[in-house]
């Protein structure tokens, strides 16, 4: 391979813009074996590979690369595995570019290696395989682990635990396990079909995992302990909606973004009525709010059938939360970016239902707590915008039942647990949490960092209560 | 998968069944709820809970059979098994010594609030309970309610069983002084009732059957002013001081889905079909 060559990303495949607006099958198609071999090639093996340093959970890049190089691309999966148990969740929503691949080498030159493209890859020629299911490795005293929450974090320290030789039994709320993965992602970026397969594999690996049970309600805490659990995972995630508390938010149209997406995603709206539950949407579209959720909102309203679909976003373009491939799609997909602009009130029609919103033009001040520019209401600049369904998804906040319900767990003003960083341990004996509930809203690979620092630590505690016996 | 234990008729297109689930009976609190999921492509149906047998590891909810999914329900039988049961949800209903208390529960609502005032009995209250359906035929746990009644009252509808409409409770506020009211039912009756006890500042605990989706707190489609504020009718509730509840806002999002609802309901008179097994 020249240097010419090796500058340059194998492209992937995506389903024609024209065609995807219309169905929620997967945008991103994948590589071939023969694009991964060329992908691979490009990998210079680095003796000191500094795309690991980016990774949350520590994957082995290089040496994966290495076996699809050979055309091992079940060892490569397996390889992967070792450190991540959702390599083909992570190969299509991690942002990679903040991560591996921002740390690669050859990105100094050129496009750094598609990792994310190749962790896709082997996954799914993996999956399509058979998944071979590793041995226990039975290290130490082993005790009886209660997972809160089955969505990435808790999935990630259910797959380390149980491979230690721990039991495990992991409690879902919902009907399915998977958590956002599930309910919040949608299809045409993360197929349910594939976090049911990894589910399966977690299930296989000995977890028992417990659906329609609300830890907090049916047990709490306390009653877990008493039922024979050495030690409890909280990984219950931001299910909680952030509303912007304006007049007319009530009314009907407006969605949060979490029951928007659960109606479509976990619940399969989009084929109402041959599944049970509707969901409506007009002609005109607003998404308040500017990260991936948003994006995922506004491409569904479309896919849909909405005929104009707005991004409502106060920052500039530059400030989007969301990832840039993401904001992209969504532009391609011909969704209007309504920048710089904040929603002031819905107004509705005599019936209830949102008939218009309210905005006001903002400006970028001076830089707030995050660093990023604040918005500044521009006076005397409120506009109406012509719409009939509006989605909220400016954010998540975690949901305090089980802070409500265990008494000696601190929290945060926020109502994030407080844990110990590097053990994940929480202020109550035996509890650890990791994930969205200690982070508030963040990306799925650092819920899974949370979740491997967190098992070691479940680990380490057993061995300290069980060892010497 | 859960089993469905007994199922009895109450009143035409009424059901009461009994579902096995220890785990639920044994944590279940009067005033709590149950999301139902019959099958893997239906949705999720939030129904107040309406006793416990924890002998036997059973919790009851009673259903009237008017959209598709409790339609679907009615045509299921002691013995087969519906695919998800969620609960308890939300909070229990405030139980404590008042002292006299006024109950009122409308139609297939009478079932759930007998579990109330079961507590409530409990916990040495005067009850003075109403029943009320639309017609004769549509009254339901008249018996029970009667038995921890300190004074009972039937009313329909139609006025074809004891009381026409529900109208004679402004005469049983005026001549008694109550510590605590509870009523169960259809919000339009919510909001009469509520409208009735008003005037003398009566604590008017209402339990409200918003739409709902997830029923934990994550999707906010059960939202409701109370106060001025908005609340979560799964996390915050579902009882609230009805003297507080925006009812006319409660009543324009219950019809968010009516087009829906009826074409679903439709499409399941028409074509038939129940639920998927196995």
């Amino acid at each position: 391979m020249d240097k010419e060559q090796r500058k340059h990303e194998t492209p992937m495949a995506k389903q024609d813009v024209l065609d995807r607006i219309h169905n929620f099958y997967e945008v991103a198609l994948g590589y071939t074996e023969e694009q991964a071999l060329a992908e691979a090639e490009r990998c210079l093996q680095c003796p000191n590979p500094r795309c690991v340093q980016g990774c949350p959970v520590d994957v082995p890049i290089p040496q994966f690369i290495k076996l699809i190089k050979e055309h091992n691309f079940v060892g490569a999966s397996e390889k992967i595995k070792e450190k991540n148990s959702l390599p083909a969740v992570c190969g299509r929503v991690c942002p990679q570019e903040n991560q591996c691949q921002k740390f690669c080498v050859i990105g100094k030159m050129g496009d750094p290696i598609s990792i994310g493209r190749l962790e896709r890859f082997v996954s799914d020629y993996e999956r399509n395989q058979g998944v071979t299911i590793p041995e226990k490795q039975k290290a130490g005293a082993t005790g009886k682990v209660a997972i809160v929450g089955s969505g990435p974090a808790g999935l990630t320290v259910a797959a380390d635990l149980v491979k230690l030789g721990h039991e495990v039994v992991m409690f879902e709320s919902l009907h399915s396990a998977g958590g956002v993965l599930m309910y919040g992602i949608p299809q045409f970026r993360l197929p349910k079909e594939i976090v049911q397969a990894e589910v399966d594999y977690i299930k296989k690996l000995g977890v028992e995992v417990k659906t329609n049970y609300t830890i907090g309600r049916i047990f709490t805490i306390d009653e877990l302990f008493e039922n024979g659990f050495d030690a409890i995972f909280v990984g219950s995630g931001a299910g909680l909606p952030r509303f912007m508390r304006i007049p007319g938010e009530n009314l009907g149209g407006v969605y949060s973004a979490n029951e928007f997406l659960i109606r479509v995603n976990l619940m399969k709206g989009y084929k109402f009525p041959e599944y049970d539950t509707p969901i409506r949407i007009g002609k005109n579209v607003a998404v308040i709010g500017g990260g991936n959720v948003a994006m995922d909102s506004a491409r569904c309203s479309l896919r849909l059938g909405a005929e104009k679909v707005y991004i409502v976003y106060r920052r500039s373009r530059d400030e989007l939360p969301a990832r840039e491939e993401e904001a992209e799609n969504a532009e391609e997909e011909g969704i209007i970016f309504t920048l710089l602009t904040n929603p002031t009130k819905f107004v509705g029609d005599e019936s209830g239902w949102v008939n218009g919103m309210e905005c006001i033009k903002m400006e970028l001040g001076e830089p707030d707590a995050s660093g990023r520019r604040r918005p500044v209401p521009i006076e005397g600049s409120e506009f109406m915008m012509d719409i009939d369904t509006a989605i909220i998804a400016i954010g998540q906040t975690p949901n305090p039942l089980i802070q409500r319900t265990t008494e000696g767990l601190e929290t945060t003003k926020w109502g994030t647990i407080i844990v110990n960083e590097e053990t994940g341990a929480a202020t109550k004996e035996g509890v650890y949490a990791g994930g969205d509930v200690v982070s508030g809203a963040a990306t799925v690979i650092s819920a899974m960092g949370a979740g491997k620092t967190a098992a070691a630590g479940i680990h380490d505690y057993i061995q300290k209560k069980k060892g010497g016996k | 998968m859960y089993e469905i234990v007994t199922k009895t008729e109450l009143a035409p297109n009424i059901y009461l069944i009994e579902l096995a689930s220890a785990d639920i009976a044994n944590k279940s609190n009067p005033g709590q709820f149950l999301i139902l999921r019959l099958d893997d492509k239906g949705e999720r149906v939030p129904l107040t809970i309406a006793g416990v047998d924890l002998d036997k590891g059973t919790v009851s909810t009673a259903f009237h059979a008017v959209g598709r999914t409790t339609k679907k329900l009615a045509k299921l039988n002691a013995g087969d098994s519906i695919m998800d049961v969620s609960g308890p949800l939300g909070n229990p209903a405030e139980v404590g010594n008042f002292g006299k208390v006024l109950l009122v529960g409308g139609g297939v609502w009478c079932a759930p609030l007998y579990y109330v005032a079961q507590a409530l009995k409990m916990n040495n209250n005067k009850l003075v309970v109403v029943a009320a359906g639309r017609t004769q035929n549509d009254m339901v746990y008249e018996n029970e309610l009667k038995s921890v009644a300190d004074e009972f009252h039937v009313a329909t509808d139609d006025g074809s069983k004891g009381n026409d409409g529900l109208g004679f409770l402004a005469d049983i506020l005026k001549a008694q002084k109550f510590d605590h009211a509870v009523v169960m039912g259809p919000v339009s009756a919510l909001k009469k009732v509520v409208e009735m006890t008003k005037p003398y500042n009566l604590k008017t605990m209402v339990t409200l059957a918003s739409l709902m989706v997830d029923g934990t707190g994550m999707c906010g489609a059960c939202r409701v002013t109370v106060g001025g504020e908005t609340k979560f009718a799964c996390m915050d509730g579902p009882e609230f001081n009805g003297l507080e509840v925006d009812f006319d806002e409660l009543v324009q999002r219950q019809r968010v889905y009516l087009p829906e609802e009826r074409m679903a309901s439709m499409i399941h008179d028409k074509l038939g079909g129940g639920v998927k097994r196995g």
